[in-house]
């Protein structure tokens, strides 16, 4: 929990020395919990203050990084329990679950699922992130055989060392030598010998017990062996306990800072029935998870999952937009019918769902509002006749159809005549109020 | 450093809500966030209710439409059909035939619908209009008068129709969904409203209006989220109704679940992107605080049914 300023303050000389840069202690203090300024600047502050403040100041979950490259991903430094309070800050990473007890044939199409598996959405690319392989059999050798498989064919994938053995990881480490590997299996039994083991290969430390309680004492462990990048797992695998744990762990850092749970949590969701499987994956991308290990990747669930993760983590303050252009829906021609709306992309994807579910080609005006729905557009002066000339005019699309026929939502039959005023030649026609009124309005615009 | 799990309890509590008469379902009624059973008093599950229409469902994408192909043409036998062969513990009739756009049937052929559907089942109804707001406010009440007596749930009440819907909610001993659109303000208004006619508050069931996963159910999750602290921190008497997530209606048009595999071969097969897009927008929503739940495809229902069988085991 960050201080205030108050709290600060408290902490620090009081002289008013203005050393900082601000006329007194308490405006400095101010600042510093605004995270305008920096301790530094105060050359008076005492040792005890700087270790409480710099506790203080750090994420209440600590940030780390799994794999290194353009494929790297962040964990950890979130802020809230909800999340239109502010932003979610790093989406949960999918990783899927290889096991060396698995058909070599299986291994690879697992392999290859991961590496195939990056969809473009709404202008993001977005993937399954990580593999995990894991040490079922318990042997050495068999998980070395996977390992150089994994390590081979996907050198850029972030991976996740699953075992307890430690001899099994010291095999298997050294081919993730400083590639941001996550060393997951460290439990309070085998700590001692793995934590070195992580550390030689510069991976962060993944660690299991069997409660709260228990998870809190071995991450301080861990830290004392001398690794502070942690990702934690509380062993719960039930819907309920995955919930449970995950939310105190969330509340126990942000609102208590509390220490010992301050990192990113991993959950395990394998189910045998991947649909089913789909949604305790989506229970931890809403509920906390920043990583989430599956047994599958098809593309179905991969869809899904992107999706979900997407929306959970957009910016609740910002609205989404989508690009200012003329979209084409299914293959319009010169005669297709011309409609507009706002680029607002909720507005966007509903506007040109129903387009769709027509079936009727057509070309899909989408004015730049500023991510403002067409009547909050209209209300806020962002889509008038005016505007909505000058955008028809500059996209050229008076070169690619024929007739000058302009579709409008009902909600703005009111700027009818005005962009008929501005548009020269043109007609303005009100469609529906709803989008949802827009296929048996299309279909029979082309009928008549 | 020793532990304490901070567990969180509330002032406030959402209201329960029983519906049907010779065979009764109660939702809502909790203490705690969603499923939180390990803080608080979750007495009831959440509710699925099964969708049929007054009318063939020709727009259904054929995933959907599938299951239902051999009773789909008659609202009486498809009633049945999900009652005694999918379990249902309650059925939605929307009456969609009655939109001007559709086949525009009077609110005497509602009557009959809804009479016919009411005599024919046991589990408990839900009875929506076709969300044409002059329409509804000339059908709604003419159903709710003819189902009187029954305890169904009637909607929806918008902000330019509540009155005339309310009041016939009322008259007739029904339950109603208030729906606003995506504004924990305007539905706290809403609420208002609709009981400062005398409408009981604790007979509303909340519409912050749905979305589907992908196309802004983000909006929905928060708006949900928001209206349950209100009602469990702030202890707001007008946001404790239990909330309604109308998915089926809002998933099954969009192009996730009818985009063929051949057209977008990177979507991968239609059949379980379909039922998990369903299921999945289903969970979120009652992870944000969703306590009925109205579904159409038989094996969405039943995976979310797993999930909450999970959460309550």
């Amino acid at each position: 929990m960050a201080l205030t300023g108050v709290e600060i303050f408290k902490l620090l000389p009081k002289t008013n020395c203005k050393k900082c840069g601000f006329p007194t202690c308490l405006a400095f203090a101010m600042k510093l919990a605004q995270r305008q300024t920096s301790l530094d600047k105060c050359p008076d502050v005492s040792e005890e203050a700087k270790r409480i403040l710099g506790e203080a100041a750090a994420p209440p979950v600590r940030p780390i990084t799994l794999g290194t490259g353009d494929k790297a991903v962040k964990m950890g430094e979130e802020t809230v329990l909800f999340r239109h309070e502010k932003k979610f800050v790093n989406p949960t990473v999918l990783a899927l679950e290889i096991k060396d007890t698995e058909d070599e044939a299986v291994q690879m199409e697992k392999v290859q699922a991961v590496l195939t598996s990056e969809i473009n959405r709404v202008g993001q690319l977005l993937r399954v992130d990580a593999i995990c392989i894991t040490n079922a059999s318990g042997e050495v050798e068999r998980f070395e055989t996977l390992a150089k498989t994994v390590a081979e064919k996907a050198p850029e994938v972030p991976v996740i060392v699953s075992t307890e053995s430690p001899d099994a990881a010291k095999t298997v480490m050294g081919l993730f030598s400083g590639k941001g590997a996550l060393l997951y299996g460290v439990t309070e039994a085998n700590a001692e010998q793995m934590v070195p083991i992580a550390k030689e290969a510069k991976a962060s430390v993944g660690v299991r017990a069997d409660d709260l309680e228990a998870l809190s004492a071995l991450t301080e462990k861990v830290k004392s062996l001398g690794v502070e990048d942690i990702v934690v797992d509380s062993g719960a695998r039930k819907a309920p306990e995955i919930l449970e744990h995950n939310t105190l762990i969330r509340r126990a850092a942000i609102k208590k800072n509390f220490k010992p749970l301050g990192y990113p949590v991993i959950n395990f969701v394998q189910r045998e029935d991947p649909l089913y499987e789909t949604l305790l994956a989506g229970l931890g991308i809403c509920k906390y998870a920043s990583v989430v290990v599956m047994s599958s990747a098809e593309k179905w669930k991969n869809l899904a999952l992107f999706t979900l993760r997407q929306n959970i983590y957009t910016d609740p303050q910002v609205p989404m937009q989508v690009e200012q252009k003329i979209y084409k829906i299914g293959e319009p021609d010169e005669n297709s019918p011309l409609l507009i709306t706002t680029n607002f992309s909720l507005t966007y994807f509903i506007v040109s769902g129903e387009v769709e579910n027509s079936k009727v080609p057509a070309w899909l005006a989408v004015m730049d509002c500023e991510g403002l729905s067409v009547l909050t557009a209209w209300a806020a002066g962002k889509f008038t006749g005016a505007k909505i000339a000058n955008f028809i005019k500059e996209s050229g699309i008076e070169s690619q159809i024929k007739h000058r026929e302009l579709i409008i939502p009902g909600y703005v039959a009111i700027l009818k005549g005005a962009i008929e005023e501005k548009l020269e030649g043109w007609t303005v026609t009100v469609g529906p109020r709803e989008a949802n009124g827009l296929p048996s309005f299309l279909r029979q615009k082309v009928a008549a | 450093m020793a532990f304490t799990p901070p567990k969180e309890s509330f002032r406030g509590r959402v209201y329960p809500v029983t519906i049907g008469t010779e065979v009764q379902e109660t939702f809502g009624g909790e203490n705690t966030l969603p499923f939180h059973r390990f803080e608080g008093e979750i007495p009831h599950r959440p509710l699925i209710s099964y969708e049929i229409q007054d009318v063939p469902p020709q727009d259904w994408p054929e995933v959907v439409r599938e299951p239902y192909s051999d009773v789909s043409d008659d609202p009486v036998k498809w009633a049945q059909f999900c009652q005694e062969s999918l379990g249902a513990k309650s059925i939605t009739l929307r009456l969609i035939g009655t939109h001007p756009d559709q086949k525009n049937l009077s609110a005497e052929d509602a009557v009959k619908v809804v009479t016919d559907v009411l005599n024919a089942v046991k589990v408990p109804l839900i009875i929506l209009g076709s969300n044409h707001i002059e329409k509804d406010a000339e059908v709604l009440p003419k159903v709710a008068e003819a189902s009187k007596g029954r305890n169904c749930v009637i909607g929806k009440a918008q902000e330019a129709n509540y009155k005339t819907i309310a009041a016939a909610a009322m008259a007739s001993g029904h339950k109603l969904i208030a729906m606003s659109e995506l504004d924990i303000n305007l539905s706290k208004q809403l609420n208002i409203l609709i009981t400062q006619m005398g409408f009981e508050k604790e007979r509303l069931i909340t519409d912050p209006m749905c979305s589907a996963l992908g196309y802004g159910i983000e909006y929905t999750y928060s708006v949900m989220e928001r209206i349950r602290l209100a009602a469990l921190a702030q202890a707001d008497p007008v946001m404790q109704p239990p909330m309604v997530a109308d998915v089926g209606m809002y998933v099954w048009k969009i192009k996730e679940t009818q985009a063929s595999e051949q057209d977008l071969p990177e979507w991968g097969s239609l059949r379980e992107r379909g039922i998990l897009w369903e299921a999945l927008t289903a969970t979120t929503l009652m992870l944000a605080g969703a306590e009925l739940l109205i579904m159409r495809h038989p094996d969405a229902v039943s995976l979310v049914n797993t999930f909450i069988d999970e959460m309550f085991a």
